[in-house]
């Protein structure tokens, strides 16, 4: 059987790793491609970059990370951050990305999603939604959490899914960053309404988290997260093991 | 020289990244004429099995796939490109394949409990059913990354290995020095760079 995956995110700016805490003040973790080298050997299932870089001038340095990251780690990659064109999926296709991860570029445009989708195919595109309650129900925010789009998250999620997302990554700005564990409410508001996989992000803090996660949603198919893995607070392999004594299928690295 | 096939589909970067991480010379190649000077050849691919075969035709890349490949030159066929080597698919019509291997290809949706998700997107264990070369170093229950929506349906005595997504699907196959793998070797760790380096060290009989 398929197994749950755990997806390392490495968040890069002018070519290095940093994990913003609620957004906000972001701190400075390393390499981006010996993080990602490192994940790799560990066992991570999937590595996800976002480019958080400010300037298109430094655009650049991301995509020769991407490159030298593809060229040593043998995993599958999805890039999200500053992908507001088709061109742009190109742009990190070309550097070695499997998966382009949608998020603002899709709100200002929607038709994004299904154009690439139709060019590159659904299991290329991964729509990012990054959500807040507001008033007591879920609202998608655009421009990395800053502007609230007033739209219901699980309504854009399912408009995204109907244009050809393949995938979705859900990032729960209430629960991320507090290490209190996923945001299982809105999780699960999501994955019942797709049948595309469901990727979890904000609020991992501990091993225990993930195991409640996929014990609660056993239609979450993968949970993502940074800093406890960047600061060394989860290793992925104990994270693996008590995957599998739980009873919930992981892939296992081989040790020998 | 491995030559990678490129005929306008999909991205070749890191299959040629990790073929050279395990220490083989591989070069893209999209001139069919080429092919001939190559020891050994994979067909990768991604997307729609008629539009690949249609360009895999107007290319002249089939026939000098076809033409290697009946000289005994080991191809690989990876992903859509592993499809491809069978008589025939059912995706979107019926498109003839290239008749490597016996056996059509259909949807996974026939097969599968309704309530899992498509496409079969993920690592999943390989169960091993008979010898295959390229798998020297695999072990059974070793995890690989799969990405598709059709399988490789009565590939006989071809099959290899079978990842089970309710219901056992093709993972692996070979006849002589045709093989396939409908997984992402260069995706799938370490286990996948195992079995790409057995194709690279893999003598040429011919």
């Amino acid at each position: 059987m398929i197994t749950k995956r755990i997806i390392p995110c490495l968040d890069v700016r002018n070519g290095r790793v940093v994990k913003g805490v609620n957004f906000l003040n972001t701190r400075d973790v390393a390499s981006p491609v010996e993080l990602a080298e490192y994940y790799s050997f560990a066992g991570a299932d999937e590595l996800v970059f976002y480019d958080i870089t400010a300037s298109a001038e430094n655009r650049s340095l991301f995509t020769d990370i991407l490159t030298e990251t593809a060229r040593r780690v043998f995993i599958p990659l999805t890039v999200g951050g500053a992908i507001n064109t088709v061109s742009d999926f190109e742009r990190v296709l070309k550097c070695g990305a499997d998966k382009v991860s949608v998020n603002s570029g899709a709100i200002r445009d929607p038709s994004l999603i299904g154009e690439a989708a139709k060019r590159y195919g659904s299991q290329c595109v991964v729509l990012s939604a990054d959500v807040k309650r507001v008033d007591g129900s879920f609202h998608v925010f655009s421009k990395g959490g800053r502007v609230d789009t007033g739209m219901d998250a699980v309504e854009w999620i399912c408009s995204g899914v109907a244009r050809g997302a393949g995938e979705i990554v859900v990032n729960s700005m209430d629960t991320d960053g507090v290490k209190k564990g996923f945001d299982l409410e809105l999780l699960r508001a999501v994955s019942d309404a797709v049948s595309v996989p469901v990727i979890a992000s904000g609020g991992a803090g501990c091993i225990e988290n993930f195991i409640t996660l996929f014990k609660t949603l056993p239609k979450i198919d993968a949970g993502l997260a940074a800093s406890i893995f960047h600061f060394g607070e989860v290793e992925i392999e104990d994270l693996k093991d008590a995957m599998a004594r739980e009873g919930i299928p992981a892939r296992q690295v081989r040790r020998n | 020289m491995i030559a990678i096939i490129d005929y306008g589909v999909g991205n070749l970067f890191s299959l040629k990244c990790s073929l050279t991480s395990v220490g083989a010379e591989a070069e893209v190649i999209s001139d069919p004429a080429a092919l001939a000077g190559a020891d050994k050849l994979i067909l990768p691919g991604v997307g729609a099995f008629g539009d690949a075969m249609d360009k895999l035709l107007s290319t002249g890349m089939a026939e000098a796939l076809l033409a290697e490949a009946a000289k005994g030159k080991p191809v690989l066929g990876i992903c859509l490109g592993m499809q491809l080597l069978f008589e025939r698919s059912l995706e979107f019509g019926i498109h003839e394949g290239l008749g490597l291997l016996k056996g059509e290809v259909r949807p996974i949706s026939e097969v599968i409990e309704p309530s899992l998700k498509i496409p079969h997107i993920g690592w999943n264990a390989l169960h091993l059913l008979k010898p295959n070369p390229l798998f020297r170093d695999i072990r059974e229950g070793d995890a690989v990354y799969f990405v598709h929506s059709f399988h490789a349906t009565g590939c006989e005595d071809s099959l290899t290995a079978v990842t089970d997504y309710s219901s056992p699907l093709a993972a692996a196959v070979m006849r002589g020095s045709v093989f396939g793998c409908q997984f992402h070797p260069e995706k799938s760790g370490a286990v996948g760079l195992s079995i790409l380096k057995a194709f690279a060290e893999r003598e040429v009989l011919t």
